[in-house]
């Protein structure tokens, strides 16, 4: 396998592959494309299966000649059955979650940073940085420490706290913007143009989008090399579930696993929901939004990929749906209380796309559905606030009783 | 009235490397033609059947175009009409 160029997603005009990420003749976004030519899918698996346990496994499907070094190397994270879940849902099916949050920064975003910053590296830049949601902000902020790289990470000044505490702790240069993710965005493409950076999600955003292509690949593997019949994916700007499209994608042509792609269920909050209106209302673009909800992870109102998200929810017969705050929450209950995971808000989210495909009968008996929950419940401590109630006593054992004098007689 | 239109790295090619063009009009639309009159290449690169192209984001002082009235939207003395690639996601 080698990595060939960059291609324009539009019109295909080829570049070198460097810090590069717009089509000068037409304007598209950049994707890398490789030379699978002698592709040996018994070898390939074999070099997978002796690799090491997390991302660089998948070496042979990312934009490197050989494995970096990643002092910090995300992936391979469980995946787990949830059968309480799937009977509080009323669903025959086989319900499973992806829980990413067991990544180095709780978040699938270090799986796109360890590409970026490795890239980074490889072309020289000495300083690495992004415009971020929050959980993008964490990843870029530590494995620049832990790369020995100099960072510069731009959020909307009105992010959740833990997101900016656990960004700041690792050194870095944390600005917080007074503006929403859109402002932070531009501002980071206008300072992409002076600065000798590396912005992981804008001038190397080829090499970052590749990273989400792990989660496809682990999936696939975890499930004893099979495809599942369904996957219910968060959309912020649209890239994650795009290219978990194309990591399924480039494994069924490749021969590595045999089937067909999974039916495509987007997620995004009633809030911030561009691509789920543009899908609901047949639109091949999506109109920008400005974002109000508590999923602050996925409000991005001018989603970047929302065009290719659309497309690849329509093509698989699959979606893309919003709820709202109230249910964002009952999402990260339902999953805590059946499953013991605890999911930031973009999690509350997917979940609740979930409940939603449940009730309006979408999902089969026998169906094999994998649930991506891409971030910590830790994260964001507000939307679990007052969902219940601690009870207080002082520390004797009447004190107890009184407290809990039905259940103990019971 | 004179609009100072910025013009991205990635189409500085088309405009014999200048950043910015300077020109007149009172929409978004009347300003990108004027800019197109001057450098006949950007056109094409950046619209399709009179239209913008889908990856290409237009901002009047920082406020994107289409929560106005597109190519329709006004502007006046002194504003700055920026061209970006649309790309995002963080
Ligand atoms: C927890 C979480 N899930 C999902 C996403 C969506 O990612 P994308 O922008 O690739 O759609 C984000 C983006 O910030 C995120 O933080
Ligand atoms: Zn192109």
């Amino acid at each position: 396998m080698s990595i060939e160029s960059l291609k324009c997603k539009e019109c295909g005009t080829a570049y070198e592959l460097g810090a590069y990420y717009v089509c000068e003749n037409c304007f598209g976004p950049l994707e890398v494309a490789y030379d699978f030519s002698g592709f040996d899918p018994v070898e390939a698996k074999r070099r997978i299966q002796a690799g090491s346990q997390g991302i660089w496994r998948y070496a042979d499907f990312l934009p490197f000649e050989g494995r970096p070094n990643d002092p910090l190397e995300p992936g391979l994270t469980p995946l787990v059955r949830a059968d309480r879940l799937a009977e509080r849902l009323g669903l025959e099916a086989e319900i499973w979650i992806k829980n990413d949050a067991a990544n180095p920064t709780h978040s699938f975003k270090d799986r796109v940073v360890a590409v970026a910053v490795a890239k980074a590296q490889e072309l020289g830049f000495k300083t690495v940085a992004c415009a971020s949601t929050g959980n993008l902000a964490n990843a870029v902020a530590a494995h620049a420490a832990a790369a020995g790289l100099d960072s510069y990470v731009f959020v909307p000044a009105n992010l959740e706290e833990q997101k900016l505490l656990a960004t700041g702790v690792y050194g870095t240069n944390l600005v917080g913007v007074r503006g929403n993710y859109d402002d932070v965005n531009r501002l980071c493409i206008q300072l992409a143009e002076s600065r000798p950076w590396a912005f992981v999600n804008v001038n190397l955003r080829p090499y970052y989008a590749e990273g989400s292509k792990t989660l496809a690949y682990e999936t696939v593997e975890q499930l004893g090399w099979e495809l599942p019949d369904r996957v219910v994916c968060p959309i912020a700007s649209g890239s994650l579930f795009t290219k978990v499209g194309r990591g399924f994608q480039e494994w069924l042509d490749l021969g590595l696993v045999t089937g067909s792609q999974p039916v495509f269920n987007g997620a995004q909050a009633e809030g911030c929901s561009p691509v789920a209106t543009a899908f609901a209302e047949g639109w091949d673009v999506c109109k920008p939004q400005k974002p109000d909800t508590i999923a602050k992870s996925l409000a991005i109102g001018d989603p970047a990929d929302g065009p290719y998200a659309i497309e690849h929810a329509r093509k698989t017969g699959g979606g893309v749906d919003s709820v709202t705050d109230a249910e964002i929450r009952e999402g990260i209950k339902l999953l805590a209380e059946t499953t013991g995971i605890f999911t930031e808000t973009a999690g509350g989210v997917t979940v609740g796309v979930l409940r939603k495909l449940a009730e309006r009968g979408e999902i089969a008996g026998g169906e094999r559905v994998v649930v991506y929950i891409t971030g910590e419940g830790l994260k964001t401590l507000d939307a679990t606030r007052d969902t219940f109630q601690m009870h207080e006593i002082d520390p004797d054992l009447e004190s107890f009783e009184v407290e809990f004098r039905q259940e103990v007689a019971a | 009235m004179s609009i100072t239109v910025k013009i991205p790295t990635q189409l500085r090619a088309a405009t014999g490397g200048e950043s910015t063009v300077e020109v007149t009009g009172a929409t978004v639309g009347e300003a990108l033609d004027a800019v197109f009159d001057a450098h006949a290449d950007l056109r094409q690169r950046i619209t399709q059947d009179g239209d913008l192209r889908r990856f290409v984001n237009v901002y009047v002082s920082g406020e994107d175009i289409r929560f106005q009235q597109g190519l329709d939207t006004a502007i006046n003395e002194g504003d700055e009409v920026t061209i970006l690639p649309a790309v995002a996601g963080g």
